[in-house]
């Protein structure tokens, strides 16, 4: 891609390796004319410190449990002044678990807006704590010895308001995620995608691997691609590790990361028992 | 056109008049009315507008948020409980310097649930900077929604009216109501410092430290404004309607050497209270704050030279009556009484005990009235 061609600027303040700017990338190129909307977190800080800015859309940045109620507002205002732009809540899971009536709220109203959850699988930009959808027994500053509550599915939650576009995506498939995008920017309504965005400091991997590590999660069927535009369906990327036979190895996934060191292999078989657990429910949905 | 109506009807009717193109509210009570009135409108056509059903108060100010700094005329309505909850969006609006107008129907606070009158509610918001108006009547009421329309775009500060609950949200008196022309002759198409999505700019992103203090003392400097352009405000609406609806109202005060501070409905009967002492040939008045904030520093001179006592439906823990500090700290011979918080009632008859004690000198400072 070229600099210009890019909604991020460089020399903007991520970290190494950052998924979050892989997304935010992938989107401009989705999208015309988005205007941004990020509650508290990492992305408030890639957006740059005023009065520099590194993103080269309008971006509102809100507090942390308000951003879709928000777009909302916004998305109202556009309506009555005849303005076209796509609305974009970019939020991290950080802000879907505070702000999950909020999500689900604006989901039932059906507002005119896209919500991505840039899904790191923790509270990164307080120093990785453990969110809703941390992985299950991944070591995290407040889960120093491995989270030991559920992990939820935030993508099927929000399907089952009955939306009209759902998605998950994956950094590691940036490809997957502009097609969905672009599939979305043309439905009205409410539209959502859950990005999974691997983080180097915060999974303790080497910050050359974010692409990999995200498709390592994808290979192993840890992380299931699947899209509902009306009708359920896997990702063309998920769908060979439909057959479980066909996964790569999820102990190999889990111990490049360092928030899994020490793990034991009854632990891993635990957790392999939950991912395939998942991948039974999401084929219900495929089916009808 | 003279009607009837209660005060929640009265702040709809307000909303619609002002043209609102969007209004976001969850319900609570005693505000409830305000919004399934509102929701009739838009529904019926009566209005038209945007109404967004959200699913908590911090939603109600998040959408009004986004739909103001996006550039249209906003309004949305709590009390109580539900103000606390949105809290956080309260200071947001006010340090985005975004115009729109909240209505709050001042309930207590619990536990125990309770859902009768008094200020601690509204008064949360006193250093947030938001305008904060009170009113004593259904027809300040509606008055004061209308005008806030013009003074926060005027200002690029959010207003908030409020009203005490049941006591005006739910009873009826009667209301003069200005026609749709006199309306828009007032109150001119929306204006605002910044409209969000205009052009490629970021609003809110972190910023050196510098510039929130430089922002802080910039809101400061515009609440010092503000109290000219709420008088300018209420001149011109006044010109049309003949209401004045000021920053303060003086009731028999000229010859009084003893001053009430008050505000809010419970204002109408220390009127009533004071005309009893009067004649009695007690030299006493009222000074009735319509705003909180700005707090009208001319009260000082309308106040120089009388023994005055303040009245307050709210506290702060072991210290005082919120309005009884603020007095304090700018005008002399200020006593202060606690009294009607959790909705005690407090009619004509224990006002008139209380103003005799405190003229007789024999009134306990921060006395708890019951």
């Amino acid at each position: 891609m070229k600099i210009e061609e890019s909604i991020v600027m460089p020399g903007n303040p991520s970290c190494q390796g950052c998924p979050h700017v892989l997304g935010l990338k992938a989107l401009g190129l989705a999208l015309d004319n988005p205007v941004l909307v990020i509650p508290a977190g990492c992305s408030t800080i890639i957006a740059g410190i005023h009065p520099k800015a590194t993103l080269k859309v309008p971006v509102l940045h809100v507090p942390f449990a308000s951003a879709p109620a928000v777009a909302a507002g916004i998305s109202a205002a556009f309506r009555r002044r005849g303005i076209e732009r796509n609305v974009v809540v970019w939020m991290g899971d950080g802000g879907a678990d505070i702000g999950f009536a909020t999500i689900s709220g604006a989901a039932v109203r059906n507002d005119d807006i896209i919500v991505i959850v840039s899904d790191n699988e923790a509270y990164m930009n307080t120093g990785i704590q453990s969110s809703g959808t941390t992985f299950w027994k991944a070591k995290t500053t407040t889960s120093p010895t491995g989270k030991k509550e559920e992990r939820k599915d935030l993508a099927a939650i929000m399907l089952m308001h009955r939306i009209p576009y759902a998605a998950t995506a994956s950094v590691g498939y940036l490809n997957d995620f502009i097609k969905k995008l672009e599939k979305a920017k043309n439905i009205k309504g409410f539209r959502f995608i859950q990005l999974h965005s691997p983080c180097p400091p915060g999974w303790r991997f080497d910050s050359s691997k974010t692409v990999e590590m995200a498709r390592m999660a994808v290979k192993c069927g840890a992380w299931i691609l699947w899209e509902f535009d009306g009708k359920f369906s896997f990702s063309q990327v998920s769908k060979p590790y439909k057959d479980k036979n066909k996964r790569n190895s999820l102990a190999e996934y889990l111990r490049s990361q360092g928030r899994f060191r020490g793990i034991s292999d009854e632990e891993i078989k635990e957790i392999e028992n939950a991912v395939e657990k998942q991948w039974k429910y999401l084929e219900v949905f495929e089916k009808l | 056109m003279r009607t009837i109506m209660t005060g929640n009807q009265a702040v709809a009717e307000a909303v619609k008049l002002a043209k609102t193109e969007v209004i976001a509210a969850y319900p609570i009570t005693p505000q409830t009315v305000i919004v399934e009135k509102l929701a009739e409108m838009v529904d019926s056509g009566e209005l038209d507008a945007e109404f967004i059903r959200v699913e908590s108060e911090h939603s109600a100010l998040a959408s009004v948020y986004g739909s103001a700094v996006a550039g249209k005329r906003s309004f949305t309505a709590t009390s109580s409980h539900g103000l606390l909850y949105m809290y956080e969006m309260v200071w947001w609006v006010a340090n985005a310097r975004v115009p729109l107008v909240m209505s709050v129907v001042t309930r207590t606070i619990g536990p125990p649930w309770n859902i009768h009158t008094d200020h601690t509610d509204i008064l949360t918001m006193r250093d947030s900077g938001w305008i904060i108006s009170m009113a004593e009547n259904v027809q300040e009421a509606f008055d004061l929604t209308i005008q806030g329309f013009k003074i926060c775009e005027e200002l690029s500060l959010p207003f908030t009216a409020g009203m005490d609950a049941f006591q005006l949200s739910h009873t009826s008196e009667v209301v003069d109501l200005p026609d749709q022309e006199t309306v828009d002759e007032f109150l001119p198409e929306r204006k605002q410092s910044y409209v969000f999505g205009d052009e490629d700019f970021t609003v809110g992103s972190i910023g050196p430290n510098e510039y929130t203090f430089k922002l802080r003392k910039d809101t400061f400097e515009t609440m010092l404004k503000a109290e000219k352009v709420v008088e300018k405000v209420s001149r011109e609406y006044e010109e049309l309607t003949g209401r004045n609806c000021g920053l303060f109202e003086e009731y028999k005060l000229d010859d009084a050497e003893y001053a009430i501070v008050m505000m809010g409905a419970w204002s109408g009967d220390a009127k009533d209270a004071i005309d009893e002492l009067r004649r009695e040939g007690i030299p006493i008045g009222l000074l009735k704050l319509r705003y909180v904030r700005p707090m009208p520093r001319k009260i000082k001179r309308v106040l120089e030279g009388k023994e005055v006592l303040v009245l307050d439906r709210d506290c702060s823990m072991g210290v005082g009556g919120i309005l009884g500090l603020e007095l304090k700290s700018f005008v002399d011979n200020v006593s202060n009484v606690i009294a009607g918080v959790g909705g005690v009632d407090v009619g004509v008859e224990e006002l008139v005990k209380m103003f005799s004690l405190f003229v007789e000198g024999k009134l306990e400072e921060t006395w708890w009235f019951v």
